[in-house]
Order: structure tokens, then C-alpha cells, then sequence
């Protein structure tokens, strides 16, 4: 034992003699230290401005990203290089396992302590990948949320869905009443949004088994999901376009798309794409595939990963811990950069107030707290890019087609093109 | 006497030294590289997760193994060959039209038809295939409401039967307007005694354009297809940017959407440098065989 303990200190010695500035700088409170932050949150500069305030010797620069699909792609590209990464670095949920593989993130399960009864169980799973490590702090999270025209639920007579026959019911008599309006469309352009709802049919995606992995895309929850979507596509009362289009902007104004099934971040695109409809809204639970025992599914969401080029790893992590645990922080992350806190405590410490564009909906954050608290536990693997550019074009085609049985099929593709990817690479695949 | 000889004779090579750094530099190095990288290839061990479990290594000709076997491959080539098949004739027989029916003319109402029609060739592609994409979507389209005010139910244009024509119908009104002023250019550079002869003899305009015209501005020509082949072997920006306003566009409609799929998407430069690879021959065995095709009438005005 003492020997091991002398062998660390010696280590420890030589470390600080050697790379001076790198871990003394963690000890000595007058050193200054300057680290960037890559982040796409709306005015996160702000929400750093009270860090900086609190911490004159470890200053924060925020450097604003265009999205997370263009960050992870630049973030891969320093890596490789060699330099040119940010310090700390805000990182899709379903990117981590891709980033963790690349080596691009740091594990701070030592800097960061003990924060697992901080977060929900789905957004920890997300961060830790169920290891012991810890890739990253939860920042924001998505849980799915259902959004309805109160005003046309109520003329057409249609109550609220419960359960997802009645959701398949209320489609049938919205679309019977007004062939124009429609409940909801299939989306081939999200895949992020179905693996949410498979997410609450209890389907996980990704495994690790032993030192291989698991790949589920098309499993029984999630088939249960597929041919669900595509008897409605079929049926017809459904659409089968895509969401975040001029088209789907227009119906959504005119009251043609009376429903969305979105997530807690919903009202910002309906206020940005619908401003008109502005009261019409009202919020509620996803539908549940089994009534009594209720789910849910994430749709988006961040954690704050530190770099694994940051030379100052303490101090970064110290940073991500405050920005997703610090009341303030989480007072500002959800006031001034219009995101969902990932925290337990955000309902309680700083969303108060429901979210302008549903001004008359007073348990909104009391409803999106249930979401999330019910929202299932979901692996990601290393290649889900390559899973949602699959998704893309095989549900593209299925909802064309407006066949149910191409539902299932396009599962297929997507489970042998992300299989297939894994295997080319080297991985081992279990099953 | 021998030295000034001889640094005459260095003297080429001094002027040429700019332009074939330059070609080295930006042009011959990234090729090198990229048929470097489509010979790599990354391979994992266990979970591939952490440091060290990632490693470049050899992969011989898989990378162009698999590009070829895909079986997302042949169908974008086809796709293509058929994309082709549409904007190539319409693109240059319209302008071959337009140009011929301008020059006819030669009057003051030639000059803004021409800025008109050539206005389009300055609108970049993306912004191009925005606007088309917002003529396109029926519930947004002021087309679809027109012809709904007149009885005509229109197609749904980005359906998977008219998608290629939609793409397309975007090339051709962006491209029109280039290769008429080339050929218009060509055209008015003809000498008029030619045609003035020919009058004489007794040839109507239709004649004149056909016998005269068309055959004189034959480089011309061979030239705008020579363009138009090469860009559409490299189509992109359009179904790109209407790909996320459709089911009918996916990730590998065109070869080059495959390219960018596998490097940015999929993070794998070494198969996205294969196919890139494939690409780059194709283009130069289809360029070069046409032009030795067409070789002497091409170029027949200089000899």
C-alpha cells in the first residue's frame, strides 16, 4: 500500500514539475485561466457572463455554433488535427457514444463528484453510456410533449388522446370532418423524433454486451410503433410529409395540422412558425400505448462534455458542473437561453411560469416535469448518424408509398445499414 | 553566349513556375490525397470506445469495393444518366433557340430579353432551388393556386413521378441563360457577308439558321455540351436543398449526394473518397471520349 502511495506521489511530483502550468493551475487560485465553450443555445453568452462574474480566475468565452450537427463535425475535425477544440463543448445527447469513440471527450467522473440524483435516470444513462464514466453533464433535455388545437378539439367534439387509439380515433374523426385538417403527418426528415416514440414503447436502440454492442432498431417496441404510424399513413388520416417545411409552417398557421407531437421545446417553433395560432394551444402528456402505466420518449437534448484537448480539465469541469447544477445557472439556462434544464430542480428553481405562447396554461413546466420523470431509459451507439441518414431515406420512401407494411420493412433496411456499418468498421456485434 | 542560351531556355519554365505550384498545391495534391485516403480505411477494437481504439490501416481496393456494390450506387448513376438525359437537349436546344431568335433580331428589345433569360445563371443554386422548392409545395405555391383558380388540379411536383423533372426543370432555368449568350456570342461573331450571300441566292431565314448558323457555331456547341455534361455529372446543390422538403430525395440521389453523405454524415472519408475517386474518372473517360468524338469538327475554326 505505501509503496503504490509513494509511486503516486512520485508521479504527482513529477507531473507538476514537469508540466508546470497544466495541473498546478488547478491548486493555485491566483493563476488565470481562459477556456471557450462551443455552444448553439440562444445567448449562452449571458448565461456565462454570472460565471465569469463568480470566477474571476477561470474566465469562459463562449464561441456560438451554428447547430449540433455542424459543431460534433468541426469538434471531429480539431480532434483529428490535433488542435483547434474548445475547452468544454455542448454535445447532443445521441452524439456522445459517436464523440466518446472518437476520442473528442473527456471523462471528468473524478472532477465532476457525485451528481447521478441530480438528473433524470434517461439524461445520466445518456452522459455515462451506463459505464462508470462520465462524458458530459446534462444541460437541456427534450422530453416529449403533446401539442393540440384546444379550439378545433373542441368543435369537432374530439376529447383529448389518452391512450394511442384514441389517438388513431381522434385522427379518423379530425380528418373525417375536415378531409383538410389532419391530427399529425409521419416525419421521414426526423428520425430523432421517432426514436422518441420508440423510446416510449420501451424500445432502446443501442446495448452494450460484454465488448460488443447491440444494435435493436428493429425490434418488437419499435415495430409495434412502425406499424402503428404506417396503418394511420395508410388509412390515410395521417399525412406523410415531412416536418420543418414551408408546407408544414403554412398548415400549422391554418389551422390544417391541429396537432403536433412534439417536445418541451414545442412552443418556441409553434410561436416562431404559427404566431397567429397564439392562445389556440393547449398541452398534455403524449399518448400512451398502455394507459396505466404511462411513458415517455426524449426528443433533443444537450449535455456540456469537456474536451479531451482541454489543458484544463479541473477547471473546465468545475464550469460544466455550475452552468447544469447552480441555481442561477439554471435560472438563467432556462430565463435567457430558452432551453429545458436537464436538472431535477429546474421545475421548482426557475420555470415558474409557463412559456409565453401558452400564457394560459399554468401547469405547463407541471406537466413537462411528468414528462420527463417518465421518460424511459435509451442506449445510443457510436454510429447513430449513420441509423438517422438510414431512417431518412427508408422512411422516406415508405411514407410515399403510404403502405403499412413498408413501415416495418424500412426497420429492416435501417437495422442492416447501421449493423452492416459497425461490422465494416471493426466493431463486434453481438446478436 | 551559351549562358544567355540557357537561361532563355529556363526562362519558360520561370514564368510557368506560379501557375504549376499553384496546380500542385491545390489541384494535384488534394487528388493525390484523396486517392491516399480511398485506399485507408479505420478499423475499431471492443467497443471502440476511448483512446487507442480507432486505427488507420491499409484497405487495399474495399473502399471501391463496397462504392461499387452499394446498391444505393447504380440507381443515383442511373438517376443521373436519365437528370442528363432531360437538361442537356431542353438546356442547349432552348438556348440554341433563344440565341438564334436573338440574333435574328439584332434590335433594341433583344437587349433586356437577353439580360432577362441570362439573369436566372446569377441566382446560385441553393437560392435557386429555395425559391423552385416554395413554387413546388402545393399548400405555399402560387402555381398550384393559379391553376386551381382555372379547374387544373397540379401534380404534386416533388412526387416520386415527377421529382426528376422538378430537379431538372431548376438546371435548365438556371443554365439556359449561360449557354445562350456563349452560342449568341458565337453567333454575331459570324461575318454578315455570309449571310447576305446566301439571301441572294435565294435562302430563307429558317435555311440561313440551319445550313449557316448552326455550323459555324459548332465549337460553340461542342463546348456547352462539354459544360453541361460535366455539371451534370456533378449535380448537387438542387436535390440537396429540396431533399428536406420531400420523401422523394434521399441521402444518395445523386453520386456526389453519396460522397457528402459518407464524409459528413457517416464520417467516412475513406469510402467518400472512393466513390469521389470513381467519380472524378468517370467524368474524365465520358469528357475526353466525347471530345475525341466530336475531336476534328470541334475544333476545325482554328486549323
Amino acid at each position: 500500500m505505501k509503496k503504490v502511495f509513494a509511486g503516486v506521489l512520485a508521479a504527482a511530483l513529477l507531473m507538476t514539475t514537469a508540466a508546470c502550468s497544466e495541473d498546478k493551475s488547478s491548486e493555485s487560485t491566483n493563476e488565470k485561466v481562459a477556456l471557450t465553450y462551443w455552444s448553439w443555445a440562444p445567448n449562452m453568452d449571458k448565461v456565462v457572463e454570472g460565471w465569469n462574474a463568480t470566477h474571476p480566475n477561470i474566465q469562459v468565452t463562449v464561441n456560438k455554433q451554428d447547430g449540433g450537427d455542424p459543431a460534433v463535425a468541426k469538434l471531429l475535425t480539431a480532434i483529428k488535427a490535433g488542435s483547434g477544440a474548445p475547452d468544454v463543448m455542448q454535445a447532443e445527447y445521441q452524439k456522445i457514444p459517436t464523440l466518446v469513440a472518437a476520442d473528442a471527450v473527456a471523462d471528468i467522473a473524478k472532477e465532476a463528484g457525485d451528481l447521478k440524483a441530480k438528473f433524470p435516470e434517461s439524461a445520466w444513462n445518456a452522459v455515462t453510456l451506463g459505464s462508470e464514466a462520465v462524458y458530459g453533464v446534462p444541460q437541456d433535455s427534450g422530453p416529449m410533449m403533446f401539442f393540440y388545437r384546444a379550439d378545433i378539439f373542441e368543435k369537432a367534439g374530439v376529447q383529448v388522446p389518452k391512450t394511442w387509439s384514441e389517438y388513431a380515433e381522434a385522427a379518423r374523426k379530425i380528418h373525417k370532418a375536415n378531409p383538410k385538417q389532419y391530427l399529425g403527418t409521419f416525419s421521414s426528415n426526423d428520425p430523432g423524433w421517432f426514436a422518441g416514440l420508440a423510446q416510449q414503447a420501451g424500445a432502446s436502440w443501442w446495448g452494450v454486451q460484454g465488448e460488443s454492442w447491440t444494435v435493436a432498431v428493429n425490434d418488437a417496441a419499435t415495430k409495434k410503433v412502425a406499424d402503428y404510424w404506417g396503418g394511420l399513413v395508410q388509412e390515410g388520416v395521417i399525412n406523410n410529409k415531412p416536418m420543418y417545411t414551408p408546407e408544414w409552417n403554412a398548415a400549422l398557421n391554418d389551422g390544417t395540422q391541429v396537432g403536433w407531437l412534439g417536445a418541451v421545446w414545442g412552443p418556441g417553433v409553434l410561436e416562431g412558425n404559427a404566431a397567429s395560432t397564439k392562445g389556440k394551444w393547449k398541452t398534455t402528456l403524449l399518448p400512451n400505448w398502455d394507459a396505466a402505466a404511462p411513458a415517455n420518449g426524449n426528443w433533443g437534448g444537450s449535455a456540456t462534455s469537456v474536451t479531451s484537448q482541454t489543458k484544463h480539465k479541473a477547471q473546465a469541469a468545475e464550469f460544466v458542473k455550475w452552468l447544469n447544477t447552480d441555481p442561477a445557472a439554471i435560472k438563467a439556462l432556462a430565463g435567457t437561453a430558452n432551453v429545458y434544464p436537464a436538472a431535477n430542480d429546474a421545475t421548482s428553481v426557475a420555470l415558474t411560469e409557463p412559456p409565453a405562447f401558452f400564457g394560459d396554461q399554468k401547469d405547463f413546466y407541471t406537466i413537462a416535469a411528468e414528462a420527463g420523470k417518465i421518460t424511459k431509459p435509451f442506449t445510443y451507439g457510436p454510429n447513430v448518424n449513420v441509423a438517422y441518414s438510414a431512417y431518412n431515406d427508408a422512411f422516406g420512401k415508405a411514407a410515399e408509398g403510404r403502405k403499412a407494411a413498408a413501415f416495418g420493412a424500412a426497420l429492416d433496411t435501417i437495422q442492416q445499414a447501421t449493423v452492416g456499418d459497425l461490422k465494416n468498421a471493426g466493431f463486434t456485434v453481438a446478436g | 553566349m551559351a549562358s544567355t542560351s540557357r537561361r532563355r531556355a529556363g526562362a519558360p519554365y520561370l514564368f510557368l513556375t506560379p501557375a504549376l505550384v499553384l496546380f500542385a498545391a491545390f489541384l494535384a495534391a488534394p487528388i493525390g490525397y484523396a486517392v491516399y485516403l480511398s485506399l485507408r480505411r479505420v478499423r475499431v477494437s471492443g467497443l471502440g470506445l476511448g483512446k487507442g481504439a480507432r486505427t488507420e490501416v491499409w484497405a487495399g481496393l474495399t473502399n471501391y469495393a463496397r462504392s461499387l456494390t452499394d446498391p444505393e450506387f447504380v440507381p443515383s448513376v442511373l438517376r443521373v444518366g436519365a437528370y442528363g438525359l432531360i437538361v442537356v437537349p431542353v438546356m442547349l436546344g432552348l438556348a440554341l433557340v433563344l440565341a438564334l431568335l436573338l440574333d435574328a433580331g439584332r434590335t433594341r428589345v433583344g437587349t433586356f430579353t437577353r439580360t432577362a433569360i441570362f439573369l436566372p445563371y446569377a441566382v446560385p443554386a441553393v437560392i435557386a432551388s429555395l425559391l423552385w422548392g416554395f413554387l413546388y409545395l402545393p399548400r405555399v405555391s402560387p402555381i398550384v393556386d393559379v391553376l386551381g383558380g382555372v379547374g387544373i388540379t397540379a401534380p404534386d411536383a416533388l412526387s416520386s413521378s415527377w421529382v426528376l423533372y422538378a430537379v431538372a426543370n431548376i438546371a435548365i432555368w438556371g443554365g439556359t441563360g449561360f449557354n445562350m449568350i456563349v452560342l449568341y456570342t458565337a453567333l454575331r461573331a459570324i461575318p454578315t457577308d455570309l449571310f447576305e450571300a446566301a439571301r441572294i441566292d435565294g435562302a430563307s431565314d429558317i435555311q440561313i439558321a440551319l445550313r449557316i448558323k448552326v455550323p459555324v457555331i459548332g465549337p460553340s456547341l461542342v463546348m456547352t455540351f462539354l459544360f453541361s455534361l460535366i455539371a451534370t455529372l456533378q449535380v448537387f446543390a438542387e436535390p440537396m436543398t429540396l431533399r428536406p422538403l420531400s420523401n422523394t430525395i434521399s441521402t444518395t440521389w445523386t453520386p456526389l449526394m453519396k460522397v457528402y453523405r459518407d464524409a459528413f454524415v457517416r464520417n467516412d472519408i475513406y469510402a467518400a473518397a472512393a466513390t469521389s475517386v470513381i467519380i472524378a474518372a468517370a467524368t474524365f473517360v465520358l469528357s475526353y471520349g466525347f471530345l475525341k468524338l466530336v475531336g476534328s469538327r470541334a475544333f476545325s475554326q482554328e486549323n
